[in-house]
């Protein structure tokens, strides 16, 4: 007995002592393989007088036991401080960036115009396009501005050829539109437009949204101050924003208007931007004059429509603070990262 | 238009302040576009005479003056002005006054002498931006009165942005007209008396051959006995805060009484005229040096006055030189016209001629105020001219051809209709009544007749505006519109812009808007576009021509980013292209296109992975992403791709568009040392979106079966691709390629093409002699067709 708790404490500090499986897988055949110490000593049994043999037997398979489970307690030992290890040789600095192929964006333009669009498509208006080299008549003779007129100075027009436009405003679409489609009509057309005009304040070329709604029923100047409102209200997410109309004149519309929103820069307090008036004018409208619908073969009596105008890249400076239009056509990649 | 505060007082009295009125001007459709004082804030200048004049001892520069400020003792003050005399009267700024710029003046010596006050200059009182001296003032200016109000500095000048259609406000009555119709205040009459003509006289004799372009034509011949008097300083006053420069007497009322009543005027000097004067078309081969300097070469089209010896003056535009009044021009014949818009439009503009007369002309003058401003103007002259006489009025008239004022329906239900809210008919009424507007019949539908200086009311819609107007447009309701729902939605095999633009977006591809019009290298280095459409009137060279290519724009933002130290640029481009090619309608072919460019290396620069330029296949597997199904990529050449990078899109049996690598020839036109990658799609089909087809999902294991096939070098991949895909049983659903390669184990000229299998059963799993035999079917035709070998 001495002997077997002598073998078992030997056993046990080595198998502690160990740290590697292979060693241990080892130091176990010593103990307990076909030629292992404990395993001698159960051969030698058979030696034993009958009478001690069962005590003798009994205190061997305790030491095995013994033995067995504190094999198995340092092999999941080892295992865990082997998987310890090798978690610690992987480790990473996780805050190094992650491998990316760059992201571009939309040109503020085009987001600008997307919003509009969305905006109006929620209200239930259609999007038209039309070409950009238009004709003089679509351009000017179908919406009541004929050769001559004083209006036409407001529109400086690059010629390609005689009679042939780059298009001074989405109207035309207008006016394709009407030939083609049946009453009631509520559309916008957006798009690139031109005019022979470049400083500070203008490149000769820009985008507008015009929007056209033409029925027999729920058009009005009432309903058009309501509608813009709306547009106006939702486009810079204000839900108090001030609006008001002022008459102005365009050919194609009578009576006419022009739309300010209070600075939402300054909020009607007075900035550079709305150069100290606290109202910034944001786009025109009007109902369409019966001039350019009667040529259409549509009767002004039943049908009243009303028609607007607005310019996108405007838009698109006072609602992200842009300050100066140019930028916009530079496509410089720092300036264009920045509508990510 | 802009004019003085103070004059417009002068007609009416709205009893509000110049900022209340700008307000009621703007939001009754006249905008005021700026509002600004005539002079800056200053106090304690008035007005000195100088009594003595002596050079200042110790200055060669400076002199000592005593200036009577009208208090019992002269000011001594030291002056450095060139133009001092003695007997001048100029402002003076007494101690304690602030000039602008913060100069406060004190009390001080100059050099030892004692100086208590400053003359000043126009400058000095901020009145102008130079000044040679001090501001003369007029001999008979009341020595010691405020210079603010002797000069009426107090006054404000008003900036109307005036629309086209509102040339009755283009002098001061209409702008009162309005202002008393906006607030409801009396206007005061023009008040002067007429002077007597004398008949003995005479008159020159006038023709109007041109009636259609003038209608009436009123003229008088007026003496004047000192036509060098200067002008009145309440006159040039005037004239100036309305935009004007003073500059002789004559020329000066005919300015003032234009101003004023809106009729403009003509002057000529009597004794250049020849015989009869004729208003009539001029005619080919004539030409008239007129007043600006400008020799124009006469067209049929432009209306002129013409003596016997030929034209003098373009009719209601400008006058010619060689009758031009001076301040010695004793005789002048005044001429007050009714020219037609018709008769003036546009040529102003073509001429390069802008006057203030043509201006009026062209949008419309009340044809009513020939005599009224022939009479006005006379008086003027007289009185500030030291008297003279003046002849009869010459009045030609064609009445059929004066601008007819057509009585128009006014339907107050029409007009709450437009409106979209109720308004009293009795406010309707007071409006117009008010406006000038005589209405007939009764309350539920009326005949209008608009005022002779309204030629702009000619239908329902334009009294509609009027009453709008006046009730103001604030006071319209807003109203929620109403309309019946509908339905808007892409058809979902569309594809929209921004489903695109997101792809692009997502493999780092920003996108850009570039202008349309390129300059015409452009087009023919990236085009090969030798006649490209032109711009008859482009802004620049640069902005010459119309696009025939997206790549013109993508390449200049290129080079532009490129000088910004941008090392990796990838950009898209949506919008139109324009081909020579003419459409249905005669006006160009403008297909819409999308275009992009990708330069510099595959990643942005970042660790971990090796930086390597981009190459084809970087870009055409981004075209890929894009494209309808069914496209493919066929070899091309394209003048300005490299010839052997770069590739044709077809689809559904056309040319799509194209990817490719910039031809090498053109990079140091670029000044690029590598080559940027390019495409460019045209937009329709590539809004073709895919249609999901279905099939039940096998129960059986996909099977692989990889085979390498080597052939010669050139034979294209996608021809071996398509040949094994056209024989290729039911059951193999793809056939990929996977690797190219040449190198040890492929000889010379010859590369090996590594092809995935992919077979999928659907009823029961191919035996493994089955799936030998395809594979054997695949090597045969690759053999047959390319000369393929198994590796």
């Amino acid at each position: 007995m001495q002997v077997l708790m002598s073998l078992q404490e030997e056993a046990l500090a080595l198998f502690a002592r160990l740290d590697s499986p292979h060693a241990l897988e080892e130091a176990k055949a010593r103990y307990l393989g076909k030629t292992g110490a404990l395993t001698e000593h159960l051969k030698g049994l058979g030696a034993l007088p009958h009478e001690e043999r069962k005590s003798a037997g009994a205190a061997i398979n305790q030491v095995k036991g013994v033995l067995e489970k504190a094999l198995q307690q340092r092999r999941e030992a080892l295992v865990l401080a082997q998987q310890e290890r090798e978690l610690r040789a992987s480790v990473l600095d996780v805050t190094l960036p992650g491998r990316h192929h760059g992201r571009g964006a939309t040109h503020p333009v085009t987001r600008t115009l997307e919003r509009m669009e969305t905006l109006f498509r929620s209200l239930g208006f259609e999007v038209a396009e039309g070409p950009e080299v238009e004709s003089d008549d679509y351009n000017f003779t179908a919406l009541n501005i004929p050769a001559d007129h004083p209006a036409r100075a407001m529109h400086d027009t690059f010629y390609l050829a005689p009679g042939v436009v780059l298009r001074t405003h989405t109207s035309p679409v207008q006016v394709r539109y009407l030939k083609s489609h049946a009453l009631p009509v509520r559309i916008i057309a957006p798009g690139r437009v031109f005019r022979c005009d470049s400083d500070v304040t203008h490149t000769p070329m820009f985008h507008q949204v015009e929007g056209l709604w033409v029925a027999e029923e729920g058009v009005s100047l009432a309903a058009l101050k309501g509608l813009l409102s709306e547009f106006m209200r939702h486009f810079f997410e204000q839900e108090d924003l001030p609006t008001r109309f002022r008459p102005s004149f365009f050919p194609f519309t009578e009576p006419s208007a022009e739309m300010d929103v209070g600075c939402v820069i300054c909020q009607g307090h007075g900035c550079r931007v709305c150069s100290h008036t606290g109202w910034l004018e944001v786009l025109g409208c009007g109902l369409v004059h019966p001039n350019v619908l009667e040529p259409l073969g549509i009767d002004s009596e039943r049908y009243v429509g009303l028609a607007f105008g607005m310019g996108v890249e405007r838009l698109a400076m006072i609602r992200y603070g842009v300050d100066d239009l140019r930028t916009f056509y530079e496509n410089d990649l720092r300036f264009l990262k920045h509508f990510q | 238009m802009k004019f003085s505060e103070a004059w417009l007082r002068t007609w009416i009295d709205p009893e509000l302040d110049a900022a209340e009125l700008a307000h009621v001007l703007t939001m009754g459709g006249l905008e005021v576009e700026a509002l600004s004082p005539c002079a800056p804030p200053f106090e304690q200048v008035v007005i000195g005479q100088i009594l003595t004049v002596e050079k200042h001892p110790q200055a060669d520069r400076l002199n000592c003056l005593r200036v009577d400020v009208g208090t019992s003792t002269p000011l001594p003050i030291v002056c450095g002005a060139p133009n001092v005399v003695v007997g001048m009267k100029a402002p003076c700024a007494l101690v304690g006054a602030i000039l602008p710029g913060d100069l406060t003046i004190k009390a001080a010596k100059v050099r030892g002498i004692e100086s208590q006050g400053m003359m000043c200059s126009a400058r000095e009182l901020g009145l102008s931006e130079e000044s040679d001296g001090l501001l003369a003032l007029a001999a008979h200016a009341p020595v010691g009165q405020s210079i603010r109000a002797w000069l009426d500095l107090d006054d404000r000048q008003f900036t109307l942005k005036l629309t086209p259609n509102r040339a009755d406000c283009l002098s001061m009555r209409g702008v009162a007209r309005e202002v008393a119709a906006l607030t409801q205040r009396p206007l005061s009459p023009l008040s002067f008396i007429p002077r007597k003509a004398n008949p003995e006289f005479g008159t020159r004799t006038v023709q109007i051959d041109a009636i259609e372009g003038c209608a009436r034509y009123c003229g008088r011949l007026v003496h004047l006995e000192q036509p060098d008097l200067p002008t009145p300083d309440w006159m040039v006053r005037r004239l100036e805060r309305a935009g004007l420069r003073a500059k002789a007497l004559v020329v000066d009322v005919t300015n003032y009484v234009m101003l004023e009543l809106g009729q403009p005027l003509h002057a000529f000097a009597d004794a250049a005229l020849t015989g009869n004067l004729n208003v009539r078309w001029a005619r080919e081969g004539e030409s008239l040096t007129v007043l600006s300097g400008q020799t124009v070469a006469l067209t049929a089209d432009l209306l002129v006055v013409a003596d016997e010896a030929g034209p003098q003056a373009l009719a209601g535009l400008m006058g010619g030189q060689n009758s031009a009044v001076s301040a010695q021009t004793q005789d002048v014949f005044l001429e007050a016209a009714w020219f037609s818009p018709m008769a003036l439009a546009g040529r102003a503009r073509r001429l390069g001629l802008a006057s203030e007369a043509a201006f009026r002309f062209e949008r419309g003058v009340d044809a009513s105020l020939t005599q009224e401003a022939l009479e006005r103007a006379t008086q003027l002259l007289l009185d500030c001219a030291g008297g003279g006489q003046a002849g009869p009025i010459l009045d030609l008239v064609y009445p059929e051809k004066m601008p007819q004022r057509l009585p128009v329906r006014v339907r107050p239900d029409r007009v709450r209709r437009l409106l979209g809210f109720e308004v009293a008919v009795e406010a309707m009424q007071q409006i117009l009544t008010r406006l000038g507007v005589c209405l007939e019949g009764n309350g539920a539908d009326w005949t209008a007749t608009a005022p002779t200086w309204r030629v702009d009311l000619e239908q329902e819609v334009d009294y509609v505006e009027e009453i709008a107007r006046c009730v103001g447009y604030d006071q319209i309701p807003m109203q929620v519109p109403k309309a019946p729902l509908r339905a808007l939605h892409l058809p979902e095999r569309q594809r929209s812009r921004q489903t695109v633009a997101q792809r692009l977006q997502a493999r780092g591809f920003q996108e850009v808007i570039t202008y349309s019009f390129v300059p015409a290298e452009g087009e023919q280095r990236l085009a090969m576009q030798p006649s490209p459409l032109a711009l008859l009137n482009p802004l620049s060279q640069d902005l010459a021509v119309m696009r025939s290519t997206l790549s013109v724009g993508l390449m200049e933002t290129l080079v532009f980013n490129l000088k910004r130290k941008q090392e990796q640029v990838r950009i898209f481009e949506w919008g139109r292209c324009f081909l020579p090619a003419r459409d249905t309608e005669g006006l160009c072919a403008q297909p819409v296109r999308l275009g992009g460019l990708w330069y510099g290396t595959r990643f942005p620069e970042q660790w971990g992975i090796k930086s390597e330029p981009a190459d084809f296949f970087d870009l055409k597997g981004v075209v890929e992403e894009l494209l309808p199904p069914g496209a493919s990529f066929v070899p091309t050449q394209h003048p300005a791709l490299h010839p052997g990078r770069s590739a044709e899109v077809h689809w559904d049996g056309q040319s799509i568009g194209w990817v490719g690598e910039l031809h090498p020839r053109l990079g140091p036109s670029f000044d690029l040392s590598r080559m940027p990658l390019l495409f460019e799609l045209e937009w329709v089909p590539l809004t073709r979106e895919a249609w999901p087809e279905y099939c039940p999902t096998p129960r059986f294991q996909p099977v692989r079966r990889d085979l390498a096939l080597v052939m010669e070098e050139g034979v294209p991949a996608m021809a071996v691709l398509d040949a094994l895909r056209a024989v290729a049983p039911k059951n193999v659903t793809d056939i990929l390629l996977f690797d190219v390669y040449q190198g040890a184990g492929v000889e010379e000229g010859r590369k090996s093409l590594a092809f995935c299998v992919k077979i999928q059963d659907t009823e029961r799993s191919s035996t493994e002699g089955e799936l030998e035999q395809i594979c054997q079917e695949l090597i045969r035709v690759a053999e047959q067709r390319f000369g393929a070998v198994l590796r």
